[in-house]
């Protein structure tokens, strides 16, 4: 089945990145977050734990942005705190800076006293990375986002994380960063951002013009897995039949041509 | 003599009048969720300057900051969820208009609620450690664990200081005369914290019932605020509007599309949209709203 598109790859991959959490809370942040999320609960991770975003843990996988399901708990915004100090959790968060030390920004663009552009505020991102399992999702790789580095630090990588010590760097655990062109991981040198793949089409080359520092690439990198005809059926025909996917992941140009 | 607890009920203007400049108020619910609009258009109207502002920001920060009402803003973020950013905390910030800002991560905006209603001075946690939160706030300490741990390491962690509070301003679904109040939505908020952060509470409800009505159809699990916590009582019937306050309605997003665009607009923008809406007591607006959305629909 060679008819997939770049959403459904992304949606692949960030499911993979939950596929070995066990029975924890995957909680994303964002629409390619929450399919991905939602179509690892239906495949390689049943026992994830999930909700609406809202205040529920739903016991069945509905589709995107759907009101109505079974009800297993009660998740309303103070007990996700306590569920992040807990450390049962993998968030994935968006990213408007990222930077090679895996550090996030959400918080404002420039100088923090008086911001080019404030954005939401740093969030729940400081007490994430150093608390439960963090991943980024990126949904336009661009050396703007990809910085040598960040504006503000909201989200704390492995390096910021060790400098605070012990009680920042123990539960530290920035796992993938997601974007449309490709995965990455910290496992590069002194913790820093690592191609892991490529998405299919996608060249290194691309990834690295649209990467604004220095990324560690291996010797040998592979291509983002396809995904299967089990996962296209259910993204399409169960948890995205509207396509919303697209309008975060549009099919690039050269693919369509 | 009466043998009941107190009536504490009040006029919005009762409120207003009772807050003083300088002081440093908590506002209830969650970014564009079970704001007290109505307590906050009015302090958007009132007299008042100077103010600290607490808040899981949405559109109240947006109207206070506007107003010019703010020296200093805690928040850990400003979004109106359907429209991300707010865009008069945007131009605030981007101004320097407010003098001084604390941004916070969520969970030590919790922990600082907290150690307030526990009375104590600051309660650890891990948020904040490595992140910018300490460095544009260097005032916050860290404290060194007393206890070992596995590895014989003594933690240093945040001290998260508490966030006490002069008032608080909250908004429920259904509450008595005394202040006992429930909420019927799916999440409590932080409303009961700000209750017990703040030396006063003024509620504000869509409905005032009788006692035995908070439970008449309703858990008591849902009562989240009992009378000791509260010091006044308003029926603001819609008075959440443009947030949202379930089951009792929805969000407006028609209205909050309009404000935002006012908001990111020019000041001319502005000046229509507060002239139209804004300008006059709770009573206008609702009036003012209520024709806005009969000339949409038509």
């Amino acid at each position: 089945m060679s008819d997939y598109t770049r959403a459904d790859v992304c949606a692949a991959a960030i499911a993979d990145a939950f596929a070995e959490d066990g029975e924890i809370f995957g909680s994303p942040m964002g629409l390619l977050p929450m399919l991905g999320v939602r179509l690892a609960k239906l495949t390689s991770n049943p026992d994830l734990v999930i909700s609406d975003g809202e205040s529920l843990f739903l016991a069945g996988v509905p589709p995107l942005f759907a009101k109505a399901d079974v009800v297993e708990g009660w998740i309303p915004f103070r007990r996700v705190f306590d569920v992040v100090a807990y450390g049962k959790r993998h968030v994935m968060m968006g990213a408007t800076q990222v930077d090679r030390h895996g550090n996030q920004n959400i918080s404002a663009i420039g100088d923090f006293a008086q911001p080019k552009r404030q954005l939401l505020g740093s969030r729940g991102a400081p007490g994430n990375t150093v608390n439960n399992r963090t991943s980024y999702w990126v949904p336009r790789h661009s050396s703007r986002v990809f910085v040598e580095s960040v504006d503000i630090v909201s989200g704390v990588g492995p390096a910021r994380a060790a400098a605070a010590g012990p009680g920042a760097a123990k539960y530290n655990d920035i796992h993938r960063i997601v974007s449309n062109l490709g995965v990455f991981d910290m496992t590069g040198a002194e913790h820093t951002m690592r191609l892991r793949s490529v998405h299919p089409g996608v060249t290194v080359d691309e990834v690295v013009a649209a990467t604004g520092f220095e990324l560690d690439i291996p010797a040998q990198v592979d291509t983002t897995r396809e995904p299967t005809f089990e996962e296209l059926t259910i993204i399409r025909e169960m948890l995205d039949p509207k396509g919303l996917r697209f309008r975060e992941v549009p099919e690039p140009e050269e693919a369509t041509a | 003599m009466s043998r009941r607890p107190r009536d504490k009920t009040m006029s919005i203007d009762e409120v207003i009048g009772s807050l003083e400049s300088g002081m440093t108020i908590g506002i209830g619910g969650w970014g564009p969720r079970r704001k007290p609009m109505a307590l906050v258009r009015a302090l958007y109207n009132s007299d008042l300057t100077d103010l600290t502002v607490v808040s899981w920001g949405g559109a109240d920060v947006g109207l206070l900051a506007r107003a010019g009402k703010i020296r200093r803003l805690v928040y850990a973020f400003v979004s109106l969820d359907s429209v991300p950013l707010e865009p008069n905390f945007q131009r605030a910030r981007q101004e320097k208009s407010i003098p001084e800002v604390v941004e916070l991560d969520e969970g030590m905006f919790q922990t600082g609620l907290k150690a307030a209603a526990e009375r104590l001075p600051f309660l650890p946690m891990r948020a904040g450690l490595g992140s910018d939160v300490l460095v544009n706030n260097p005032w916050i300490e860290t404290v060194t664990s007393p206890y070992a741990d596995a590895d014989g390491a003594h933690e240093e962690l945040v001290a998260v200081p508490a966030l006490r509070l002069d008032a608080a301003l909250v908004h429920l679904n259904r509450a008595d005369v005394h202040g006992n109040a429930s909420y019927l939505g799916p999440d409590p908020y932080f409303d009961d914290l700000f209750a017990m952060a703040a030396d006063r509470t003024y509620l504000s409800v869509e409905q005032i019932t009788d006692t035995a009505g908070l439970t008449v159809d309703t858990p008591v699990q849902r009562l989240l605020l009992n009378r000791m916590m509260v010091t006044g009582v308003v029926e603001t019937p819609n008075g959440a509007h443009f947030t949202n306050c379930v089951p009792d309605y929805e969000r407006d997003e028609r209205f909050q599309k309009a404000y935002a665009k006012a908001a990111g607009g020019d000041d001319a923008d502005w000046q229509a949209f507060h002239d139209r809406f804004l300008a006059g007591d709770e009573a206008a607006y609702q009036d003012a709203v209520k024709a806005f959305n009969e000339e949409a629909d038509k």
